[in-house]
């Protein structure tokens, strides 16, 4: 187990209660959102759907896509950031 | 204005090619509701791509006016991508110094289109979305007022005036009294604030109807959650009549599905208006009620070409 961060974006902050960042546990991405689900409930539906992550939603591992890694099976070490990238509203 | 005899015209410039943008029957995508028109006006017609040619042309122009830009200043705003490709390219047409806030991660296709007309992009977080560019171009502009015409796109009511003068005059023109319905998306909310309040003032009622994304985490770029997010100045929830929620997952479904069957390429805020569209003439088929509905398609899908090719890194 490795512990990360993971940055949590504007619309899904009332699932953090507000956090913009938390930390969490796991091995592989897939891992880290199933271990953020047990603390906040709501988030893997929010990020995934039967397929893997929603078609939408962009999932940074460092700065590289995880679609350009190994998807939700992406290898995670300690002090790796994920950044869960939201659309772009209005204007 | 009077409706043009001919699409084929000579111009002075580029600006006085906006507007007149052609008005769509959408027959197969809508076969569902057979006794309803469905109707896609192209706002992708205009000559910087979108629908968003309009307000930035009609709030440049009048502020060149009225002295409150003029050749020393920069015109500074944030904006998700069309805004700014409209103040580009009318910035090269008028003479006009543009920089632009936008949060990073938008679409590449449009930052290198907007820097291709001389425009100067600024990068704001993209964790805090358009709301966070919002606010940067807040704080730039507190600190040099002098420096900056700052049209605010989200305050500036020549953003709903461009559509009440100019689309829904439009509409009216092409389609008289056969309109019962108009829908559009909701993003700084101007489109559908100035024409519902043209349509409103219509002799016959005309049910208008914004769109929203169903959540606030949402793939529906160029289109704003209101309950999750700033709401804008010039929104005016009591102008319209009615607002419908789709899902990213409708939109985009609804996107594709207009490329095939229609020949028409839209960006995914064109599907989720489109797909509401259609929903609200299944139901006035249903109900034997006939109807007219208008739908504005605010751009083409090329401009979110995705980042799995060519935008394989984003730069933070």
């Amino acid at each position: 187990m490795h512990t990360v961060t993971v940055r949590i974006p504007t619309p899904l902050r009332t699932l953090t209660a507000g956090a913009d960042e938390v930390t969490a546990t796991g091995t592989t991405v897939r891992e880290v959102i199933v271990e953020l689900e047990s603390r906040f409930p709501g988030i893997k539906d929010r990020l995934l759907d039967e397929k893997g992550v929603r078609r939408f939603i962009n999932v940074y591992l460092a700065d590289e896509d995880i679609r350009f890694l190994d998807g939700l099976d992406s290898a995670v070490k300690a002090g790796d950031q994920i950044s869960i990238v939201p659309a772009i509203a209005g204007g | 204005m009077l409706p043009r005899l001919t699409r084929s015209r000579s111009l002075s410039s580029i600006a006085d090619a906006v507007g007149q943008t052609p008005l769509v029957r959408l027959d197969r995508a809508a076969r569902a509701a057979p006794s309803v028109e469905v109707y896609a006006k192209l706002e992708f017609a205009n000559p910087g791509g979108s629908v968003k040619d309009r307000a930035a042309l009609r709030m440049m122009t009048r502020a060149l006016d009225d002295g409150r830009l003029t050749s020393d200043k920069i015109l500074i705003d944030s904006t998700s991508g069309n805004t700014g490709v409209a103040y580009s390219i009318f910035g090269a047409a008028l003479g006009v110094r543009v920089q632009l806030v936008m949060p990073s991660n938008v679409s590449k296709a449009r930052k290198d289109i907007a820097q291709a007309f001389g425009t100067e992009i600024i990068y704001s977080d993209p964790m805090e979305g358009s709301d966070g560019a919002i606010r940067k171009v807040r704080e730039i502009v507190a600190q040099h007022p002098d420096r900056y015409f700052y049209p605010d796109q989200y305050s500036n009511p020549d953003n709903p005036l461009a559509h009440y003068h100019g689309t829904a005059v439009e509409i009216l023109d092409a389609l008289g009294d056969r309109i019962t319905h108009f829908v559009a998306g909701l993003g700084t909310s101007g489109t559908i604030m100035g024409n519902a309040r043209r349509l409103h003032e219509h002799t016959r009622p005309v049910r208008c109807v914004a769109v929203e994304p169903a959540d606030a985490f949402h793939g529906l770029e160029g289109l704003k959650h209101l309950p999750s997010s700033l709401v804008p100045g010039i929104h005016d929830a009591a102008a319209y009549d009615e607002t419908f929620r789709v899902t990213t997952e409708d939109g985009w479904d609804m996107a594709d599905l207009l490329a095939r069957e229609e020949a028409l390429h839209v960006g995914h805020s064109a599907g989720a208006v489109v797909h509401a569209a259609i929903e609200i003439a299944k139901k006035l088929h249903a109900e034997q009620q006939g109807g007219c509905v208008v739908a504005i398609v605010p751009d083409r899908g090329d401009r979110y070409f995705a980042p799995m090719k060519w935008e394989k890194r984003y730069l933070w």
